[in-house]
């Protein structure tokens, strides 16, 4: 494994709901080295999303010190913060957050579009991280005329059109059939093997298993981390995937 | 990211829902095309004014008989005249200001040509009348002393006069009018003038010798003048010393006792003017005024659809923050969409209000002036509507968390 990536040292988080205090995240250390695939597994409520928004530079920690790619995040301005978002890591939601009435190829654009990328490198780009997703031929389709699977790997092609070292993803299989989730996961580990590291919040151990390193939370806590030998995702999504032919 | 790609995003989210960008931009249209309008207007009317002041020359005194009421109104009409021949006279020789001075007599009948008549103001006058307003001879020559003397039956009409009787560009100097059955020879025709600020046409009007006037269509008192004097004062500046020349001079002449009143009165027609003018400039200020006002009341709208539009596009807004969209990103996205929507509008507005004012032109004869500084400035202050009220909806969207705006619903 490579040098540190991520490295958070007691990030705790404090919701305050009028008079009570909600923790959702306390004390958490972890370290992330670069090349590694994280699954972040737990109970609901366990602080998994409020860990992957910090982690993912949406959000900052009530306390503690958080490192990604050698700056201090929880030192950055909004700004700062913006270009992380853009340049260093890429973010997959569980509910795809593509914008409506925009092509696909436009979503996969938008990054660059704050990158302050030319149009036609843009244009190039996107073109490139949907056919890795497999989805060269449905570039001009809006979200609504996709399935849930397309939708997601319209967002994966998004996260990853900056190149970024970081993807992280929070349930993004939370929407889908175990069918496409295994695509999604077959595509993850395609960029995991390019090098780009992951960091994936699942409900499913079926889906924790592709991972080379599961953390359970409990209770805004680490409770257990521990390397295992990914398994390999059976259906290879690129080139053209099964769903991907109608 | 460059302006173009921000206009380009811009134009884009308001292309998506163009029935309530149209909407959201009809205040500043119906604001602009107000302005413009308006504007048009209150301008035409004002250079009407300027005009008929400039043709009317701003040394001009009409003393008239009997007295004018607290109110100005005039209320010696149809009373007996005051004024006599002898004061004309005197004013003339006595009064150092005065430098011209020429009687107005003044009556409707109806001109008769070969085949056509025509109802207008007869005036009998000297030959000092023309100079006096600077009115020339467009053909043929105007009246003479010669003409005064032997009481000749000779005429110099208006153009609209000419038109009527024998059609526009025709020269009838040479051909006779008959007068109430007496025939006149027509000597010349006036250079036209065009029509006074209330709409009065200069140019319908036409001009006999005043003997001729006395002995042949309207007789009156033979020591009384049946209707006014037209004074023109040495210089513009000399015009207020002409009159208080004029007033000493009649106040001795009529015998009037120190506290009476005047048994006539004196009409500055500048003053008039002037104030005519202000009435105007007054009205146009009042005019455009509201119509700022209405272009306020659009931005107001623009910022309203785009609170609106800021909260409906608040997911919008944490995915492109989520994707590395910095602050002033969104800011200036915001911006762009409320100015773009402002500027079209008042683009839209600018070809409305052209075209109200056109048609307000052509359907009421109403004269308009296209200021085109106007123009620019309207154009300009619904750009800055479109910033001012766009900003506050805007550093709203660009304050949002990127995690409470994903968050929402
Ligand atoms: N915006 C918020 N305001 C208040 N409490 C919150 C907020 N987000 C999360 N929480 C609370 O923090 C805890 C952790 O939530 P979350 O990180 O979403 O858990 P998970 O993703 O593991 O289900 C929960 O108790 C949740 O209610
Ligand atoms: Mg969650």
């Amino acid at each position: 494994m490579g040098k540190p990536l991520i490295e958070t040292s007691k990030v705790s988080k404090v919701y305050r709901m009028g008079d009570v205090e909600v923790h959702a995240l306390r004390e958490v250390s972890l370290t992330i080295s670069e090349g590694e695939s994280v699954a972040v597994m737990g109970p609901s409520g366990s602080g998994k999303s409020t860990l992957m928004n910090i982690l993912g530079c949406l959000d900052r920690p009530s306390s503690g010190g958080y490192w990604l790619a050698g700056e201090e995040v929880s030192q950055l301005d909004r700004n700062a913060l913006a270009r992380m978002r853009n340049r260093t890591l890429g973010f997959v939601f569980q509910s795809f957050n593509l914008l409506s009435r925009t092509s696909a190829l436009e979503n996969v654009e938008l990054p660059l579009l704050y990158a302050g990328v030319s149009a036609r490198e843009r244009h190039t780009r996107a073109r490139e991280a949907l056919t890795r997703v497999g989805l060269g031929e449905r570039m001009h389709h809006h979200p609504n005329q996709m399935s849930g699977g397309q939708q997601q790997r319209v967002a994966v092609a998004r996260a990853l059109v900056t190149r970024p070292r970081l993807i992280v993803a929070d349930e993004p299989t939370g929407n889908l059939d175990s069918r496409t989730s295994i695509e999604i996961m077959a595509l993850f580990q395609e960029l995991g093997r390019s090098g780009i590291t992951l960091l994936l919040v699942t409900h499913e151990s079926d889906i924790a298993r592709y991972a080379s390193r599961v953390v359970v939370m409990h209770d805004g806590r680490v409770q257990s981390d521990e390397q295992q030998t990914p398994l390999q995702a059976e259906l290879g999504p690129a080139p053209a995937g099964a769903e991907v032919s109608p | 990211m460059s302006w173009l790609q921000v206009l380009r995003v811009a134009v884009r989210a308001l292309l998506r829902n163009k029935m309530r960008s149209f909407l959201t931009t009809l205040g500043v249209i119906i604001g602009v095309s107000a302005v413009i309008a308006m504007v048009a207007i209150g301008e035409g009317a004002k250079a009407r004014v300027e005009e008929s002041f400039a043709s009317m020359g701003s040394n001009l005194l009409v003393v008239l008989s009997g007295t004018t009421t607290a109110s100005g109104a005039h209320g010696g009409f149809g009373s007996m005249p005051t004024l006599t021949w002898d004061d004309l006279k005197a004013m003339r020789s006595e009064a150092s200001a005065v430098r011209y001075a020429s009687p107005q007599l003044r009556s409707t009948q109806q001109v008769i040509s070969d085949d056509q008549n025509w109802a207008t103001s007869i005036n009998g006058v000297s030959p000092e009348y023309f100079p006096m307003r600077s009115w020339s001879a467009a053909m043929g020559s105007l009246i003479t002393q010669s003409d005064i003397e032997a009481g000749s039956k000779v005429v110099v009409l208006g153009q609209t006069v000419v038109d009527k009787l024998y059609g526009s560009n025709a020269d009838p100097t040479g051909h006779s009018v008959r007068i109430m059955k007496i025939p006149f020879q027509i000597i010349g025709v006036l250079a036209r003038k065009g029509q006074s600020a209330t709409g009065q046409d200069y140019d319908d009007a036409v001009f006999v010798p005043y003997t001729t006037f006395r002995a042949k269509i309207q007789g009156g008192l033979q020591k009384f003048i049946a209707g006014s004097i037209m004074v023109g004062a040495a210089s513009g500046d000399a015009t207020v010393r002409a009159q208080s020349q004029i007033t000493n001079l009649l106040r001795d002449r009529h015998h009037i006792a120190l506290g009476a009143d005047d048994d006539f009165s004196i009409r500055n027609l500048a003053e008039m003017a002037n104030a005519q003018q202000e009435g105007v400039k007054t009205l146009t200020t009042l005019l455009a005024s509201i119509a700022a006002v209405s272009l306020i009341v659009g931005g107001i709208g623009i910022m309203n659809i785009m609170l609106v539009s800021v909260t409906e596009r608040t997911r919008e807004i944490g995915i492109r923050m989520a994707v590395g969209a910095r602050p002033r990103d969104v800011l200036s996205q915001f911006l762009v969409e409320a100015l773009a929507l402002s500027s079209a509008g008042g683009i839209i507005g600018i070809l409305l209000g052209l075209l109200a004012a056109n048609r307000l032109a052509a359907n009421f004869g109403w004269p308009i002036l296209i200021r085109y500084d106007i123009i620019a400035i309207a154009v300009g202050f619904s750009g800055l509507v479109g910033v001012v009220f766009g900003l506050y909806p805007a550093q709203k969207a660009s304050r949002l968390d990127p995690i409470d705006a994903l968050r929402y619903e």
